[in-house]
């Protein structure tokens, strides 16, 4: 037997003799905030001036940004209403931001010319409708109470708009205005278009019936290659035409019309979307069970179909929502119109950008919460897919 | 199946055919029914509708039909690409507003996928602040209406101070709250041919790299093209231009009085219209790029690099032609969705064709027409786009035999 060759010692796994001439250095630090940093801003020399450019410009904008909203910010002005002094604002523009405005007129832009001794009324119809939002969201609460707690809801919000009953002064709907426009226009809108949406895309999936099948093709196509704006005129100029003498609708109920018929188009699609991924198998063991076309529909499609189009349902809706500000065309006073008058008044002209910054944090807030809530929503459906 | 048993005589038979029972219980006699109860619904409310705006219209006494499209207009448009007066017909206004906005729509699709391409390759980036910053440029534009946007801009494009004091950042270029004034090459004829000689070079050379790639499958061997290309981009345009003249004279505009004089203006509406579009279309394009490169699985890009493709090489002939099958579909509706928002320009004061339209009934009264032309423009153009589109996602689908 021989014994194994001395040099053994210095050979690699491999059997590659290892150099050990030179003490080799100590790896890259990848840990810690320097690691970080050295992976993420500064792994390359393109990567370091990238990162150096973009954070000169982020300093200097965040800065200007700072003392134009801050520093150099008007939060207070002499006089009220129309003998408002706003010199001062003036004198600074260009370089500060003039927050008084929104002192002044934030209660119109969130309630428009609605009475001001009962602005607690829509105040609190804004409360229950983030109330209505946040019940709907958790899934703990999805079961059929939740249809009769929207019914209860949507009493109470009209019972607080009005008014009349209860010892509520009557307000007619020609005062309403700002936020609990939105929210109407935007909640009753999905309620209504959300039951039609998944009628016409069952329609559009009627092999067996192809005179609905075309009808509602046409709907479909038809309204969504024309824009928002030309419905809503149809609403607001063709309408009365419409109708038969002496009959009238007044014209917040006309646009929602046109908002109801405008989003059951999409979200059709969206439906249509989930009903066609859905397997075959599904359908046909329905039918192997004897299951009529409406217990197939209810019992096995939809609850699977919607399920899969959760995340763009709320996408739709999103849009929805900020579509719903296009009613300023035709003069129906929401958030964004109330911010757009705000600023009419002669001592307040060129003061837009505050107004509309104001009103942006509250466009931002809802549909941001309502974009992260389907991105959550998204990765826990898509759970089972991760590795 | 063997050749006998098609032979087989009961396999010539037909089928034993079943007539219809007049029965609830025959789906044919139901689908029948339920089909003619809808559609007796909905014609009878169509008919509705229409027998009470007949009347409608007898007892207001409004005119019907387009004969107001010859009738003068006399409604003054701030910018049109083509001669007009106000004293020209309806026709010719409405013509105008259609191509102010396809000008807004096309200009705003070419820079929206440009812009979208970028963010959405920049949030992808290895470099946290670049990508952090797509991702917070995504969600606040994302979510904020469109129509706040553009309001927003023009009246930042309003705040600008006026004519005498402009902003002027660079060179002769300008930024008072009568628009964005710059220099301009002073128009010549000879440009016109330069651009046509320059759109038939273009098609030349296509042509021609088909022909080599049809060369380069039969031999192997690919000749140069980028000679071609030279004298076909760059050569045949200038030769062109030359051979007219070679006039070149910079319109600069200059401060006179109250006002610029000379020089390419862009009026702060079509600015705050394209800005809007641009931006918010943007972020919409930037996710379905993201999502499009991300869709590609990882194991291409390897099998990429195992083949020995550069990086370029990879993303070129690898990724983006699968990326693209994913990014297509929805790309297409945001290129609608650009041409459809166009419409919102009637806030902000920019003639298009929907503004146009609606001063037109407002003048005439013939509410029925005027829309009807919109929804006639914009079915048009969402139909076309849709057509082209559809091509396009045929052209690059996967060939599956």
């Amino acid at each position: 037997m021989t014994p194994p060759p001395a040099q053994s010692a210095t050979l690699g796994a491999n059997g590659m003799p290892v150099p050990s001439e030179e003490p080799r250095r100590p790896p890259v630090l990848s840990v810690g905030l320097l690691g970080w940093l050295r992976a993420n801003l500064f792994s390359s020399w393109l990567n370091t001036a990238v990162t150096l450019v973009l954070a000169y410009f982020v300093i200097s904008w965040a800065l200007g940004l700072i003392s134009w909203g801050v520093i150099n910010a008007v939060w207070d002005v002499p006089g009220t209403g129309a003998q408002v002094d706003t010199s001062a604002c003036r004198a600074i523009r260009g370089e500060g931001a003039c927050w008084a405005l929104i002192g002044e007129k934030y209660r119109f832009i969130l309630f428009g010319l609605y009475p001001f001794d009962e602005q607690w009324r829509p105040a609190l119809v804004v409360v229950i409708f983030v109330a209505l939002y946040v019940v709907s969201a958790m899934r703990r609460f999805w079961n059929r109470w939740l249809g009769l707690v929207w019914i209860a809801a949507l009493t109470v919000i009209g019972v607080l708009m009005w008014g009349g009953v209860f010892g509520l002064r009557f307000v007619e709907q020609e005062r309403w205005g700002g936020l609990p426009i939105t929210l109407i226009l935007s909640t009753f809108g999905i309620a209504f278009a959300f039951p039609l949406s998944i009628l016409v895309a069952l329609g559009r999936r009627q092999t067996s019936m192809p005179a609905v099948k075309a009808l509602c093709v046409v709907y479909i196509e038809l309204i969504r290659g024309v824009p928002l704006i030309s419905l809503l005129f149809m609403a607001s100029v063709m309408f009365p035409l419409f109708l038969p003498e002496g009959m009238n609708i007044d014209k917040l109920l006309r646009a929602q019309v046109a908002i109801i018929l405008f989003a059951a188009a999409y979200l059709a699609e969206v439906v249509r979307g989930g009903l066609q991924a859905l397997p075959r198998g599904q359908y046909e063991a329905a039918d192997a069970l004897g299951l009529s076309y409406w217990q197939k529909t209810g019992f096995i499609v939809l609850p699977q179909a919607l399920r899969l189009v959760i995340p763009p349902l709320v996408n739709t809706f999103i849009g929805m929502f900020k579509d719903t500000s296009l009613v300023l065309i035709i003069g129906i006073f929401d958030l964004l119109n109330t911010a757009k008058t705000s600023i009419i008044e002669p001592a307040w002209q060129g003061f837009g950008i505050e107004a509309y910054l104001f009103v942006s944090a509250i466009y931002f807030v809802f549909c941001f919460a309502m974009s992260k809530y389907s991105q959550d929503l998204e990765a826990e459906f898509n759970r089972h897919r991760r590795r | 199946m063997p050749q006998d048993a098609i032979a087989d005589p009961r396999y010539a038979r037909a089928a034993p055919r079943r007539g219809v029972r007049l029965s609830w219980r025959d789906p044919t006699v139901r689908s029948i029914v339920w089909q003619i109860v809808i559609i007796g619904l909905v014609g009878f409310v169509v008919w509705w509708l229409v027998s009470n705006t007949m009347r409608n219209l007898e007892v207001r006494r409004i005119a019907t039909g387009f004969g107001f499209l010859n009738r003068e207009a006399g409604l003054p448009i701030a910018e049109a690409m083509i001669p007009y007066t106000p004293a020209d017909t309806y026709a010719r206004a409405l013509l105008v507003g259609i191509l102010n906005t396809l000008r807004v729509a096309v200009i705003g699709i070419v820079l929206s996928t440009i812009l979208g391409t970028v963010i959405g390759i920049a949030r992808l980036s290895q470099n946290w602040l670049l990508a952090k910053l797509a991702a917070i440029y995504v969600e606040l534009l994302r979510d904020l209406p469109l129509l706040l946007q553009l309001l927003f801009w023009y009246a930042l494009m309003q705040g600008l101070p006026g004519p005498r004091q402009a902003v002027n950042p660079f060179g002769s270029v300008f930024l008072s709250n009568r628009g964005i004034k710059f220099p301009w090459i002073a128009w010549e004829p000879a440009h016109t041919a330069a651009l046509v000689a320059l759109v038939a070079g273009t098609a030349a050379l296509v042509l021609l790299a088909r022909r080599f790639t049809a060369r380069q499958m039969a031999t192997g061997v690919r000749p140069k093209l980028w000679p071609w290309a030279l004298a076909l981009l760059l050569g045949l345009p200038a030769a062109v231009w030359a051979a007219m003249g070679a006039p070149f004279a910079i319109d600069a505009p200059v401060l006179r009085g109250f006002n610029f004089q000379g020089g390419a203006t862009i009026t702060p509406e079509f600015a705050a219209l394209l800005l809007g579009l641009v931006l918010y279309t943007a972020a919409f394009i930037a996710e379905i790029v993201r999502a499009g490169i991300l869709a590609v699985h990882t194991g291409q890009w390897e099998a990429a690099g195992a083949l020995g493709l550069s990086r370029g090489e990879q993303l070129r002939l690898i990724i983006l032609p699968q990326a693209l099958r994913v990014i297509i579909p929805p790309m297409t509706s945001q290129y609608l969705n650009i041409t459809k928002n166009s419409s919102l320009a009637v806030a902000i004061g920019y003639q298009d064709i929907v503004s146009i339209a609606n001063t037109t009934l407002n003048q005439t009264g013939q509410a029925i027409e005027g829309i009807a032309i919109i929804m006639a423009v914009y079915l048009t153009i969402s139909l076309s786009i849709s057509l082209f589109m559809n091509w396009y996602n045929a052209r690059i689908a996967l060939k599956e035999r």
